[in-house]
């Protein structure tokens, strides 16, 4: 394995020699930030090889309009939210979920087909499932909803907000400000997606674009390749997560979000609205549309925290340098969505890397 | 968060399986793979399989998440 890691530090090196400066890597995956971070990866790194920590949290990308959203309809007598653990303490505007929980109208679930027996178990109540979550979950939430038009569950919505990682990447892209030379790609996205989806990417932006999982040699060996890469002046759609990742993914899931969903403009916390990024339900589904069903529109987008959680997911900055870091905001008592997610980047800087300060 | 769980189906019934990650035992819809059987490695994220796997990749998966020792968590969070 030290001869794994020796190679690749020999071919991160000469990239950084022939780029002349410091070359930076967004990976776009919460899982990757946690096991760069776990394992201490950044620390066998050469110094010029910079870790960005991108939009790959769900948690963290959803904007606080949605949430206050989801809070709005908490309150109703006549509604049970149905939600990932991950999203319940996120705060909104006024209070959470879990602020809420103790009235006995939030419930967790652990996949959409829970939220679907809520509503069969609760006549009486209208289930609204916290539809959250990039290509991994958006499938799930179209089974549900299938079932739901199949068995006439007339008691059963969800506010969506999944979200897709292709337009996000290439939004990061197109701002000028932006300091990123390649992406190290999410790997269980992209066993749905696959990796030819990337290449768009690598063809209007001539960055490269590789897939890795999620232990230690996967990732090391993932920068590598993208410095390999950077060498040859040839970027690259490609994956060394070849256990599970395939160029074309899985059809059967992809098959089921289009039958389901269509991608629409939508708002990304920090990134502002993105085109063609975010997934609502189709027409002939829209009565499965809490929006729809409940005749309101999302709340508006406000935030005067000062949290610069935006910025951390542009890879604008890292967290240390937002001043809520570490004083007013901690995984405790979080203010912004990077530290309430165990998978948040600012979670993960506090966790395991508190005591250094980056610029 | 987007971090699948590998499992071993040990019941199967049209697409609905009981699945096996480390002891652990919990459902699991197998809609996005037609083709699997009784006893395949799967990849399980948000209570799906979402691709097979084989026992090497399933075992360094199960190691991670050990070391991550999120494992308890990560039955109640699981979007992504």
């Amino acid at each position: 394995m030290l001869q794994r890691i020796r190679k690749a530090q020999l071919l991160m090196d000469a990239a950084c020699e022939i780029a002349g400066r410091p070359i930076n890597i967004m990976e776009v995956c919460g899982t990757h930030t946690v096991s760069i971070f776990r394992n201490g990866i950044r620390g066998t790194l050469p110094k010029t090889i910079k870790l960005l920590s991108g939009p790959g949290c769900p948690v963290c990308v959803t904007h606080q309009g949605y949430i206050d959203t989801v809070l709005e309809l908490a309150d109703r007598d006549d509604c049970l939210i149905a939600t990932y653990g991950d999203m319940i303490r996120v705060p909104g505007k006024y209070g959470s979920l879990e602020t809420k929980k103790s009235a006995g109208n939030v419930k967790m679930v652990t996949s959409s087909e829970d939220a679907l027996q809520l509503a069969r178990d609760n006549p009486g109540k209208t289930v609204v499932f916290v539809a959250v979550g990039f290509e991994t979950t958006a499938p799930a939430t179209a089974v549900a909803v299938k079932q739901a038009a199949k068995e006439g569950i007339d008691n059963f919505c969800i506010l969506s907000n999944h979200k897709l990682v292709v337009p996000a990447m290439q939004a990061l892209l197109s701002d000028k400000n932006n300091r990123i030379d390649a992406f190290l790609c999410p790997g269980h996205v992209s066993v749905i997606i696959g990796y030819g989806a990337f290449r768009k990417i690598v063809e209007q932006y001539h960055k490269p674009c590789v897939v890795a999982g999620f232990e230690p040699m996967q990732i090391i060996e993932g920068l590598a390749e993208i410095c390999r890469q950077i060498i040859e002046g040839k970027p690259e759609a490609k994956t060394i997560y070849t256990a599970v990742v395939t160029e074309q993914g899985n059809l059967t899931a992809q098959n089921i979000i289009a039958e389901c969903f269509e991608p629409v403009d939508g708002y990304w916390r920090g990134l502002g609205i993105i085109p063609k990024s975010t997934l609502i339900l189709k027409d002939k589904f829209s009565k499965f549309d809490a929006l729809k069903r409940f005749g309101i529109t999302e709340k508006p987008e406000e935030d005067t925290t000062g949290c610069r959680c935006g910025e951390v997911l542009c890879g604008l900055i890292d967290p240390p340098q937002c001043k809520l870091f570490g004083q007013t905001c901690e995984p405790q008592n979080p203010v912004g969505p990077c530290m309430v997610s165990s998978e948040g980047a600012c979670a993960a800087w506090f966790k395991y890397n508190r005591r250094k300060k980056r610029s | 968060m987007c971090l699948a769980i590998p499992a071993r189906i040990v019941k199967l019934e049209d697409d609905r399986a009981i699945v096996d990650a480390m002891g652990n035992q919990f459902h699991a819809r197998t809609t996005f793979l037609p083709n699997v059987k009784l006893g395949d490695l799967v990849l399980v994220h948000a209570g799906f399989a979402i691709s097979m796997i084989d026992e090497n990749e399933a075992r360094k998966t199960w190691q991670l998440i050990e070391e991550i020792d999120q494992f308890n968590d990560t039955q109640n969070k699981v979007s992504g």
